[in-house]
């Protein structure tokens, strides 16, 4: 069977600076690949890459088969990814419960209505979704006065809102308290095992990622220099000098 | 056209760049450490004109004289900048930007009435520089003396800026302050001296450009407006915030005028095409055609983002329908009990109200700040007397399609302005609103020119002045119970959405841009709706329905009853409409009391009277529980 995302040679430079080369590797559904290494290596610019917000340089990346570079983010989520972004992003304005059904009015093509009232429909959905990640409590407050980590798991339901096939999620647990990190991302993992969403995801807490994880890629510099089950990571020795300090 | 008439337009363009450049650079160097935009630089620069003209007429005209005045008069103005930051700004770079906006549009409606008290409303015309009267043979054309010393001034002036941004502290604090004005803030600079300073220079460089302005044009009162537009194209064509790019932009305009002047009368294809009319519209088109193409201007830089960005929109609440039934059932019963003179005044403000409800749309909840907005209202008044008095349309037709015409034009206007954001999508909106009132202006034989259209009068039903109360209650009512319906739909909250987050809009499959300009198309509408019915109970239309002055009256509206509310904004039309009525009919100035109780109202409710009765009415609610 063909992997949910496939990525082959993706390249990207900004100036003179080789941000992101030749990378390559692949994700499918129901797993969990994690995507770690120093700050700066490209972690973000490659998921740029992948949602459509930057153009690569060179490479391909495939959508179940389908080639996707080029697209805008926008055709992008019509395909069936979800994202959330290392730095929330959400509508202020609007309550929790009314972003959850932004992103369901959009799934469903329903946004163009001019005369039609918005939240009236998909309010059981959004409570449902919102209810998985934790958040019905506070379903009817705005957005803008949320904390950071409360944000991180509307974002999540956002995403979900799509019924994906493939969750992007940028360091989603940045800024949330430890016990909360390793909920989400079980939440998160269970989600994508039951509903067989390929999950690729970037962070920084690494028991977070060990645990969590079936596969890990290291990046840095812009290069891959291991893959592996997270065992085989962890007793990699390039690995160990990229984190721990130069040895060789 | 001859080498050499290429060459003296050249002279001509440069020689008109100069001012341009000096005026647009003080805004840039303002706008670049600020983050104000500074309405009131036109009139700074009006100020400079009419201030070298009363001192070289104290001081002689002898070149010492002339020179010493000019050089005066850019201090003095430098001073008013000053007194300007110290006595209204300072108190107000917290505020929302639109707030300081407002404050601007304060300043410019008072400095234009001390400037009427002071030196009356006669055009004064200034003396020749005394020396330099002479004319100078180049390639067989005559140039004043004094053209070809402002196209030196030009390039000696940048030159100055250049040496003062990069040899100097005040320099490097200034550069530092346009990438990052917390971060400058944080190591411990004194913002408020930086920013007091820096105003004090971006006024006397506006004050410079007026002052050298007096052999070659008469100070007059429409200069504040008219210049400040210019010194917007200049701005964004040049890229905010850049001396160089607006040195570059000031004479690429000033030369690109020179020749639809040189050029004249132009038959192609049997079509005679007026260059020389074109002057108004060509750089509007320039900067039209820059900002497509390059979004940031010549050598602009994107925006660094702000760190302390303002608070986030608190969400919209719908208007209680016991407030809206109220409200109505009373404004059916005014004709009945109430007599002539408020009947007009309110048919005035159902208009005005449309209006500025279809503005607060577009800036409030689509997140859109339009400085142009007269363009769709003008358009409108002026499609409905055209249809009538050209198209020979019975008068119901022509109030229908009059909105349709406007929409048509917000269609095209709207295409290129959706592309930008921020205060670059403003200037555009700007740009097309000049667009469309110099072709109006201009175009004699089809719009009347300056007169406008006369005997544009409604049908005989409609005749009566409770009649036509009565419709446009129904129409300008109508309008506004769309655009709020329209707020609360599925689409209305895509455009707040895409407000708060484009990014996020974006990445749950929102096609931002076609929202928006389904959003500008709608507005554009709705305001030529108001233009129309506001024609018809006038009997006639004349270009200010298209100026700057009508824009900026509808953004006081807005912002005067609070951008965050649904009801401010009528608030503010009805308050703004009836003010200046009341204070037209009591005193000449008119305009400075307006500004003076407009600065009042920014200084004492930051949020809009609207908003500022809500938060008072929230704290006596705390108080009493």
């Amino acid at each position: 069977m063909t992997a949910v995302l496939q990525v082959e040679g993706l390249h990207k430079s900004f100036g003179g600076v080789q941000a992101v080369a030749d990378v390559s590797f692949a994700v499918d559904a129901g797993e969990l690949l994690a995507l770690i290494g120093p700050n700066g290596a490209g972690k973000s610019t490659c998921f740029n890459m992948l949602n459509g917000q930057l153009a690569p340089d060179g490479g391909i990346v495939r959508l179940e088969g389908r080639d996707i570079v080029g697209m805008r983010p926008r055709q992008i989520w019509r395909l069936g990814v979800g994202r959330t972004f290392q730095i929330t992003a959400t509508f202020a304005s609007l309550s929790v419960r009314e972003n959850v059904q932004m992103a369901l009015y959009s799934h469903a093509g329903r946004l163009r209505s001019l005369l039609g009232r918005f939240g009236t429909a998909f309010t059981a959905e959004a409570d449902a979704l919102l209810g998985q990640v934790g958040m019905l409590d506070q379903a009817g407050r705005p957005c803008g006065v949320l904390a950071y980590g409360d944000l991180k798991r509307v974002e999540l339901a956002m995403a979900l809102a799509n019924q994906p096939r493939l969750l992007l999620m940028d360091e989603p647990t940045a800024g949330m308290a430890p016990k909360e990190r390793v909920a989400l991302m079980e939440l998160a993992a269970s989600l994508a095992r039951a509903q067989r969403i390929a999950v690729l995801f970037t962070e920084h807490d690494m028991d977070v990622v060990f645990s969590q994880a079936d596969r890990i890629i290291v990046l840095d510099r812009g290069q891959l220099i291991a893959g592996g089950t997270p065992q085989e990571v962890r007793a990699n020795p390039d690995v160990r000098a990229v984190y721990l300090g130069g040895t060789h | 056209m001859t080498f050499a008439s290429i060459i003296i337009q050249l002279l001509n363009g440069l020689a008109a760049a100069a001012s341009l450049f000096l005026v647009s650079a003080g805004l840039s160097l303002i706008f670049g450490v600020t983050r104000i935009v500074n309405f009131a630089h036109g009139s700074l620069y009006m100020l400079g004109l009419y201030g070298a003209y009363s001192l070289i007429q104290a001081l002689g005209r002898t070149p010492v004289g002339f020179w010493t005045s000019v050089v005066l008069a850019a201090l003095a103005v430098g001073l008013v900048g000053v007194l300007i930051e110290v006595l209204v700004l300072r108190r107000i770079y917290r505020a929302p930007e639109l707030f300081q906006l407002l404050a601007t549009f304060a300043v410019v409606l008072v400095i234009k009435d001390i400037a009427l008290f002071t030196w009356g409303a006669e055009d004064l015309v200034g003396p020749r520089a005394p020396g330099l009267s002479m004319a100078i043979e180049i390639l067989g054309r005559r140039i004043p003396a004094y053209d070809l010393l402002l196209i030196a001034i030009g390039p000696v002036v940048l030159l100055a800026m250049w040496l003062l941004l990069t040899r100097t502290r005040w320099g490097a604090l200034v550069r530092a302050a346009t990438q990052d004005r917390e971060m400058v803030g944080a190591l411990g600079v004194d913002q408020a001296k930086l920013f007091t300073s820096v105003f004090f220079v971006g006024s006397v460089l506006a004050g410079l450009g007026g002052a050298l302005q007096i052999p070659r044009e008469p100070a007059n009162l429409e200069l504040d407006l008219s210049v400040i537009a210019d010194a917007f194209v200049v701005t964004v064509v040049g890229g905010l915030g850049s001396i160089g790019g607006a040195f570059l932009a000031a004479v690429l305009i000033g030369v690109a005028k020179a020749f639809c002047i040189g050029v004249g009368t132009v038959n192609w294809f049997g079509a005679e095409i007026v260059f020389s009319k074109l002057t108004l519209v060509v750089e509007f088109l320039i900067m039209a055609i820059v900002l497509v193409v390059r979004p940031f201007g010549l050598l602009g830089k994107p925006q660094a983002a702000q760190r302390l960005a303002a608070d986030p929109a608190p969400p919209l609440t719908v208007p209680s329908w016991t407030f809206v039934l109220v409200g109505l059932v009373l404004l059916l019963a005014v004709p009945i009990a109430a007599d002539r003179y408020v009947t007009i005044l309110l048919t005035d403000i159902f208009c005005f109200a449309l209006f500025a409800i279809s503005l607060h749309f577009i800036m409030g909840p689509a997140g859109m700040v339009s400085f142009g907005h007269a363009a769709y209202f003008g358009l409108g008044a002026y499609a409905a007397g055209l249809l009538l008095k050209r198209g020979g349309l019975p008068m119901e037709a022509a109030l229908v399609l009059a909105p349709l015409v406007a929409g048509a034009f917000a269609v095209v206007y709207g295409w290129f302005c959706v592309r930008l954001s921020g205060v670059y999508l403003a200037m555009l909106t700007l740009a097309f609103a000049q667009i469309s009132w110099s072709i109006v202006f201009q175009w004699d034989s089809f719009t009347g020119g300056s007169n406008g259209v006369f005997g544009v009068w409604p049908s005989a039903w409609l005749a009566g002045k409770t009649a036509y109360y009565y419709l446009a209650l129904a129409f300008c009512g109508a309008g506004i119970a769309l655009l709020w319906r329209v707020l609360f739909s599925p689409f209305g909250f895509a455009l707040r959405a895409g407000r708060d987050s484009p990014l996020r809009a974006e990445a749950i499959g929102i096609d931002l841009r076609a929202y928006q300009w389904m959003a500008f198309v709608l507005v554009g509408a709705l305001a030529g709706l108001a233009g129309a019915v506001y024609a018809f109970s006038k009997g006639s239309i004349s270009p200010s329905a298209i100026s700057i002055a009508q824009s900026t009256d509808g953004l006081i509206m807005v912002l005067l009853g609070g951008v965050e509310t649904l009801t401010g904004p009528l608030a503010g039309a009805a308050i703004f409409t009836w003010l200046r009525d009341e204070v037209a009919r009591r005193t000449e100035f008119w305009r400075a009391v307006m500004g003076v109780v407009i600065l009042a109202i920014v200084l004492l409710f930051p949020q809009g009277l609207i908003g500022g009765l809500k938060a008072l009415t929230q704290r006596w609610r705390e108080a009493r529980a």
